[in-house]
């Protein structure tokens, strides 16, 4: 069956890739753009693995039809880093030793992008319910929580440092 | 194997595009339909979507709201107009699910799923069905009920503010907080006359094969007060019309069992514990 074109801003730049009939978005990153962030978990949307967002919005790329993001913006973890400078929030995971195998990270790091773009001063209680939808065999959680309540508390400042 | 796309700029385009092909599936958020693709679901064959505006806008007018099947659980958070129904959105998987799950795709979500769908039949929602023609109104209740039979498509939900802020209550009870699947869910409008209940709507979720009203409470409840003398006959047949399965989140058994217990502390207000 022919495939079908899609564009889309990936990480602020344009894309046009094609994409298989019912091929999901996780699909069309990984292997149409070649950004490797986003993991493949569960392919169920019940892992987090695979969150991009998607014009500023969390959505779970495994479970999102690729054609529906034609011409909006979607963000990889890919994207946080600015040249040889970390994203606040990675730097944060780093000292907070947030990650220990490293597979849930790009989709908690997108999660918590997605709430610290909207609320840069959040309790725990909103950090945990953001992280809620992604699984992390490794850490505990509370890592994680530390590290983006750090990277919340070291405000704006350190955006982009 | 690859799947046709088929994209509409209308409703009633899409609507004809599902009648006349019988391994289309509608496509709205995509958080069930998706998986099945993924999974590789052969009942599949043709997906198509709607782009129309209007299929996911929420309007409303005095104490009538109707809100277009494609909302997302995200849009009813955004919308400070239906704050009575945040707590029920809320609790609608993580926030990347409720930001793609919409309102239509809940009222066809398999059980333990449709939460949001218990809540809408508590408040007595209709639905406005499109055809390749046209579009009817009919009550959720029907809508539901023929779910599997009749492959049609919702194009918007239709529902009064409850009588008071307090009038309306929800319990979703899961095992895994803030985002676990149902072991049940329940809804309830409770307008009071005279501090006597009139006219109570009670909505199981996770119950039965879909969303049900437990028709018995409600009229165990008419009249009475909602205080532990009031409330008794209700709870004694709390379990009266359902048909709860056995999955991976609870037995049918555990269901039944612990219905009554969460009825009666939704209907005293009890805080959830
Ligand atoms: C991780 C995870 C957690 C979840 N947690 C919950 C939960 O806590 N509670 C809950 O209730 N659900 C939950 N769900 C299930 C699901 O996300 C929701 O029920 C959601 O509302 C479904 O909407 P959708 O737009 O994604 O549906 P889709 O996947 O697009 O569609 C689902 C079904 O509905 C049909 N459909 C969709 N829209 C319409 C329409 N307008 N008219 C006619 N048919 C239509 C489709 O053809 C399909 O058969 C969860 C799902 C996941 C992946
Ligand atoms: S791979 Fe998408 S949620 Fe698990
Ligand atoms: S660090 Fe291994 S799953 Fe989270």
């Amino acid at each position: 069956m022919s495939k079908t074109p899609v564009q889309f801003r990936h990480n602020g730049v344009d894309v046009a890739v094609f994409v298989d009939g019912g091929a999901n978005l996780l699909t069309a990153i990984r292997e149409g753009v070649g950004d490797t962030a986003p993991k493949f978990g569960c392919g169920q949307g019940t892992c987090g693995v695979c969150t991009v967002l998607i014009d500023g919005e969390p959505h779970l790329s495994c479970i999102t039809l690729a054609e529906a993001v034609a011409g909006r913006s979607v963000e990889t973890a890919d994207g946080l880093k600015n040249g040889p400078d970390l994203h606040p929030l990675q730097r944060a995971f780093m000292e907070h030793f947030a990650a220990q195998c490293g597979f849930c990270t790009p989709g908690m790091l997108m999660a918590a992008k997605a709430l610290l773009d909207k609320n840069p001063a959040p309790s725990r209680a909103e950090v945990v319910e953001a992280i809620g939808g992604n699984i992390c065999r490794c850490t505990g959680y509370e890592p994680i929580i530390n590290a983006v309540l750090a990277a919340a508390s070291a405000g704006p400042g350190r955006q982009r440092a | 194997m690859p799947i046709a796309v088929k994209t509409c700029s209308s409703l009633g385009e899409a609507a004809a595009a599902l009648s006349t092909d019988r391994g289309a599936r509608f496509l709205a958020g995509g958080t069930l339909v998706m998986r099945a693709v993924n999974e590789g679901d052969l009942a599949v064959s043709t997906i198509v979507r709607a782009t129309d505006s209007a299929f996911s806008e929420i309007r409303s007018a005095g104490a009538r709201i109707a809100i277009g099947a494609g909302a997302t659980m995200a849009q009813i958070l955004a919308h400070r107009e239906l704050d009575f129904l945040h707590p029920v959105a809320r609790l609608i998987g993580g926030p990347a699910v409720r930001s793609a799950a919409t309102v239509g795709g809940n009222l066809f979500a398999p059980s333990p799923y449709g939460d949001f769908a218990a809540a809408l039949l508590a408040l007595d929602a209709t639905v406005s069905l499109q055809g390749g023609y046209g579009a009817r109104e009919a009550p959720l209740e029907e809508c539901l009920a023929s779910r599997e039979r009749s492959g049609g498509l919702v194009a918007s939900v239709s529902l009064n503010r409850p009588a008071s802020p307090g009038a309306f209550r929800f319990r979703k009870v899961s095992r895994v907080r803030p985002k676990g699947i149902s072991v049940l869910s329940i809804a309830a409008h409770l307008p009071l006359s005279g501090g006597r209940a009139t006219g109570a709507r009670v909505a199981y979720g996770a119950m039965a094969p879909t969303p049900i009203r437990a028709k018995a409470v409600e009229r165990a409840l008419e009249g009475r007060t909602l205080d532990t003398a009031g409330i008794a006959s209700a709870l004694a047949v709390a379990a009266e019309g359902t048909n709860p399965a056995t999955d991976a989140i609870a037995s049918a058994w555990y269901r039944r069992e612990v219905l009554a217990v969460h009825l009666r502390r939704l209907l005293l207000n009890e805080p959830e514990r």
